[in-house]
């Protein structure tokens, strides 16, 4: 809501600068973006072209001799209709202009800074200043008319040389951009406005001008109207026969300029101007046009209506229209319709003041045009003010369109206009602000806000003393409908605080029982062992491309997709962290950062049986080398992912229970066959690991993603010391070969099996295959480690052990001892 | 034979002290005291003398050799000293050449900055709780006090899924789940932390970005109790000296409402162009729970009272580790993230 300052001043006598108005707005809940001069200039004055001669050196400049009252300039001006007689506004040497400049398309482009005007030579002729179009004054773009789009501004001839010309064309205002909350829709007029800052300063509100006359006819004799829909509350309308459509007066056009609306005739302008003052939108129709009905009703589905803007519309049962009794004539507060609108011709008016249902109206809206009038009957409107508002547009169509008001009022009303009452306990006020503000200082509050008080059943007349107060516990606030967002006893307290201040407030902790926090130390855990492990962790978007949200998943479940993407690169929620991390990979790749090692913990989502659901997932993408410890530089392959792994499936407490299952028709299509595994803990598939594939990625890079909630869900025990053996281990190296595709998990499952209750630990250190060993064989070496509680093992012992190793791997993999 | 002793020990002497290195040493100890050593003999062929001179001589040879040995102990020491050195010197090194890499990963800013505000709030006492992003309108919306079509819904631009689903846009659809969930209507102390999405194209906004949520119900909360909380986490996150400044506003799902203000954290209040030249910077939206809040997910209004607060983690974040493109924390570049490895004391 762009708010006129000057308009305010009709309505409230402040006198405080514009920056301190905003400042002080703010402080009671009303931010502003900008807040500031209409038309920000100095330096300008009136002068009168004396002389006007084309420049010699030029075919389009001219040299103009311009009188400025105290002293004759010698000024350039390059505009077309610069001419003799012609009175102008001029900026002097040294005025500051807006940061704009105007193209001679009339089109204006933004500056980085303002412009300052200086004396100097144009083409060798002198120049001591500037003629100006009402666009380098700063005017918008939508406000200028023709001849300042085209050349400099033309002002009339009666105004005085030597004044200030934005004075003179009241354009002498200031304006504050408020982005106003969504409950305050009683600031979208200028009275509402005027309450809150008669409350800020103290200052009563002035009463609005009503007055006028009436013929003797009544409309109620040739005209009714019928609300045939729950979502009209209230719906007047009157008469205004034979107005003159002009020019509105400077002052209408100025203020609605100010407030960002575009003067078009005087009685369009009255419609918007009293929906600026009052808040209330009004609806203006060519009553020759109308028959002797006025409907509000549900449109039918499928109806047509062409509104004002010449479009056809086809309608729904949701939208609200107005009926001439035959067909739908307008979109009820959103658009009128094309056949009854205000034309040049127009004679006689008929003004509609009504209240619609705002849900609907914003349903309507949203489809059609978000409008001044749609917004503000979303938000909620006062009745009272549609009885001031129609009333108020007579008074100003009488006064500057020259119209005669037809007697009475058209109506329908079943509107609530009494003031809400509130029952509030003084105590419930300093309970909740945890302050101690007196009574008086409370019952101040509802004073300047121009609320009423009841005590005891007694309207207040705002004069007891604190002493009167001392035994009254409780009273009864009655808050005008205007006020449509205060509806509870929380509200008023909102208030108190609001216009008292809460400055005051002395912050303290609650008092509350002492007792340990929780957090989740398992998702802690894990970020900062995958930390330990050299990994940097990322923070990615979830919506991805319809194409790559299902990559690294064969499942059975269906996209998740949004109904109104932004772009089609995120139109989907991703199933998989991993084409986040692969978009990730490639980012930092474009880079020239070749050493990736990535991880994120997120959401990853799915569609199964028209029921959604989203699981918590760990994945990581490696490639390039990967550092860790003293002298361990590696190019990453599988081994190192694995061991990734392993290193976070063991930290998690699952040791022992997991293994990783080559099972290539199961697996992604993103994966490299050969070289990919399902992670399974208990015998159940928990996740992926592999090296991307190839058609994916072209150079190495490996990725694993783990379903957290589902290896969370499996039971650890606690953490427990185990024994050491007080006895020396003992260890032993065996290297046997066997077939190439005999896995190393076979061999060391025979080993085990074969090795007895002695052996403690198996780990394979070297594959070798070429010179020595048959082709399609391969040689695997392990260290063995044997160790018994309660004794040193004997030599015999561990090589009849050895020997039983050996007997199985041959029996059962045809393995030979490597000699 | 005295002389003949005096005449070694003067010998020995001199080849002892001659010496230029341990094995020439070596060499004079076995001639004069190794088993066919000189001095050695004279023990030997004390034999033949009386049995009045053997102790004399007994103990003449003995004293020279005493002092020999001690004068090779000591040329020794000279030597192994000599030889130490030369080691040292000889295995110098150039400690200037780089050192051997142990590389440490880091976490994402934006999770530093959490597990910063949890383990603030988990030390008052406060529960971390956590609820889905992929949302219902009913706990998104419908349960703080925001029915469908109310104004206030378009400051929330959301990604929907079906009518009933969407993205959450706030992190606030845990209050009434984390309300529902306490079947007893016991007091609430929680922070709910994570991520939200908002249909918002804005240069300085994306459309996915983190919120830290808290609410605390009791009987008898106060704003006052809501300003010393707030005291406390803008002071630990921001700056010792901070102060704040709570401004009326409105979220339909509190009522009073407040956004709250930081005293410039850059400037000290004189104003800059971090704060437009206002002293103040929003950082939180809060308020008293909204009755109907309450209500609505079983809490008895007129028994129990409680404030909630939020605040937006990627703006903290910024703020905190001075990175002054939003964007930065989505594109992951991996230089951007090898920097938030240390502890940030």
């Amino acid at each position: 809501m762009k708010l006129s300052t000057n308009f305010l001043k009709d309505y409230v006598d402040i006198d405080v600068d514009v920056k301190t108005l905003a400042e002080d707005m703010t402080r009671v809940g009303n931010e502003y973006d900008e807040a500031g001069k209409l038309l920000n200039a100095t330096k300008l004055v009136i002068g009168e072209v004396k002389e006007c001669k084309q420049h010699p050196d030029s075919d389009h400049l001219h040299v103009c001799k311009v009188d400025i009252g105290t002293e004759v300039l010698n000024i350039v001006c390059g505009a077309a209709n610069v001419r003799e007689g012609l009175k102008v506004i001029v900026a002097l040497d040294g005025a500051v202009l807006p940061d704009v400049t105007v193209k001679s398309t009339g089109a204006i482009e933004k500056e980085d800074r303002e412009r300052v005007i200086k004396r100097g030579m144009i083409r060798g002729q002198e120049s001591n200043g500037m003629l100006c179009s009402m666009l380098e004054l700063g005017l918008e773009h939508k406000f200028a008319d023709e001849v300042d789009k085209a050349g400099i501004h033309e002002l009339p001839q009666d105004a005085p040389v030597g004044e200030d010309p934005i004075k003179y064309l009241g354009l002498d205002d200031a304006v504050i951009d408020f982005d106003l909350t969504a409950n305050r829709g009683d600031l979208l007029s200028i009275l509402g406005m005027a309450y809150e800052v008669g409350a800020i300063y103290d200052k009563k509100v002035k009463e609005i001008d009503l007055k006028h006359k009436e013929n003797s006819e009544n409309i109620n004799d040739n005209f009714r109207v019928e609300v045939n829909t729950e979502n009209c509350s209230i719906f007047l309308a009157r008469k205004v026969k034979n107005i003159k459509i002009h020019e509105s007066p400077a002052f209408i056009k100025n203020r609605l300029i100010a407030s960002g609306i575009r003067p078009i005739n005087n009685v369009v302008d009255i419609s918007n101007y009293v929906m600026l003052e009052t808040g209330q939108p009004l609806h203006f129709y060519d009553a020759d046009t109308l028959q002797d009905v006025i409907e509000v009703r549900m449109a039918k589905s499928g109806e047509k209506l062409t509104t004002l803007d010449g479009k056809e519309r086809t309608l729904s049962e949701e939208d609200i229209v107005i009926s001439d009794g035959k067909k739908a004539i307008g979109l009820a507060g959103v658009m009128g319709g094309y056949d009854t609108e205000i034309t040049d011709k127009t004679k006689n008016v008929l003004i509609e003041a009504a209240i619609f249902d705002g849900v609907k109206i914003r349903k309507t809206s949203k489809e059609i045009l978000r409008s001044e009038a749609s917004s503000r009957f979303e938000k909620g409107l006062d009745p009272n003010r549609t009885y001031m508002a129609i009333e108020r547009a007579c008074k100003l169509l009488e006064e500057y369109a020259e119209g005669e008001v037809v007697g009475g009022v058209c109506k329908f009303d079943k509107s609530d206009l009494s003031n809400r009452e509130i029952e509030i306990a003084f105590k419930n006020i300093n309970d909740v602000l945890g302050m101690e503000i007196s009574k008086k200082d409370v019952l101040d509050v509802f004073r300047r806000l121009a609320f009423e008080v009841i005590i005891n059943g007694k309207k207040s007349e705002f004069k007891e003393t604190e002493k009167d107060l001392e035994n009254i516990e409780k009273i009864i606030v009655s808050v005008p409908r205007r006020r449509g967002d205060i509806s509870i006893k929380e509200d008023l307290i909102e208030e108190v605080g609001r216009i008292y201040g809460v400055d005051n407030i002395v912050g303290k902790l609650p008092e509350m029982p002492m007792k340990a926090g929780s957090y989740d130390k398992v998702m802690r855990g894990i970020r900062n062992k995958m930390v330990d492990l050299g990994l940097n962790e990322t923070l990615s978007y979830i919506l991805v491309n319809d194409k790559e949200a299902k990559y690294f998943t064969k499942d059975d479940t269906e996209l998740v997709s949004l109904l109104d993407p932004m772009t089609e690169e995120r139109n989907t929620l991703r199933h998989s962290i991993l084409p986040s991390l692969l978009k990730i990979y490639e980012y930092n790749k474009a880079r020239n950062n070749k050493d990736v090692s990535i991880f994120e913990i997120g959401k990853a989502f799915y569609k199964k049986q028209e029921e959604y659901g989203e699981n918590n997932k760990i994945a990581a993408l490696m490639a390039g080398d990967y550092y860790l410890g003293v002298d361990n530089k590696k190019q990453v392959d599988f081994y190192v992912i694995k061991g990734i792994v392993e290193e976070l499936l063991d930290y998690l407490g699952y040791g022992n229970r997991y293994s990783f299952i080559v099972k290539e028709e199961v697996l992604p299509a993103e994966v490299h066959p050969g070289q990919s595994a399902l992670i399974s803990v208990n015998n159940d598939n928990v996740g992926l690991i592999g090296r991307v594939h190839p058609n994916l990625v072209k150079d190495e890079a490996y990725v694993f993603e783990i379903d957290l909630d589902k290896l969370l869900s499996k039971k650890v025990g606690k953490m427990k010391y185990k024994e050491i053996s007080k006895f020396p281990s003992i260890k032993k190296d065996l290297a046997v070969v066997v077939d190439r595709d005999v896995t190393s998990e076979e061999i060391a499952t025979l080993i085990k099996k074969a090795g007895g209750s002695s052996l403690s630990k198996i780990e394979a250190f070297d594959v070798y295959t070429g010179k020595g060993i048959e082709e399609n064989k391969k040689s695997i070496a392990y260290s063995l480690t044997f160790e018994k509680m309660d004794r040193t093992l004997t030599d015999e012992e561990i090589n009849a052990s050895l020997d039983k190793i050996i007997e199985m791997l041959s029996k059962k993999l045809n393995a030979e001892l490597r000699k | 034979m005295e002389e003949q002793i005096a005449k070694i020990k003067e010998v020995a002497l001199e080849e002892i002290k001659e010496a230029t290195n341990a094995k020439e040493l070596d060499d004079a100890r076995v001639k004069y005291l190794g088993k066919k050593g000189e001095l050695t003999s004279i023990l030997r062929g004390m034999g033949s003398l009386s049995p009045e001179e053997r102790p004399i001589i007994g103990s003449k040879v003995n004293e020279v050799r005493d002092e020999l040995e001690s004068l090779i102990k000591s040329r020794e020491n000279e030597f192994s000293k000599l030889e130490l050195e030369r080691k040292l010197k000889e295995e110098r090194i150039d400690i200037t050449l780089p050192a051997t890499k142990i590389k440490r990963g880091s976490k994402h800013p934006l999770n530093r900055i959490i597990e910063e505000v949890e383990d603030l709030f988990v030390s008052m006492g406060y529960d971390v709780v956590t609820g889905p992003e992929l949302e219902t309108d009913e706990y998104c919306f419908e349960r703080l006090n925001l029915p469908k079509g109310h104004p206030a819904r378009d400051m929330q631009d959301s990604f929907y899924i079906t009518s009933e689903y969407l993205l959450r846009t706030q992190t606030s659809a845990v209050q009434a789940r984390t309300m529902m969930a306490n079947e007893e209507k016991s007091p609430i102390r929680v922070i709910c932390p994570g991520k939200t999405y908002r249909r918002d194209d804005d240069a300085t906004h994306s459309h996915q970005f983190s919120q830290v949520e808290g609410l605390l119900i009791d009987k008898n909360i106060s704003l006052a109790d809501l300003k010393g909380t707030l005291e406390v986490f803008v002071r630990k996150m921001l700056g010792e000296n901070l102060e704040l400044r709570f401004r009326p506003s409105y979220f339909p799902f509190t009522e009073p409402s407040y956004e709250v203000d930081v005293s410039c954290f850059k400037c000290g209040g004189k104003g800059c162009n971090l704060c437009k030249q206002t002293g103040w910077i929003e950082v939180l939206g809060s308020g008293m729970v909204h009755p109907k809040v309450l209500k609505m997910n079983g809490y008895d209004p007129e028994k129990y009272t409680g404030f909630a607060f939020g605040t937006g983690l990627d703006r903290l974040a910024m703020f905190k580790y001075g990175i002054t493109d939003i964007r930065l924390l989505y594109q992951n570049d991996v230089r951007f993230l090898n920097q938030f490895d240390r502890l940030d004391r």
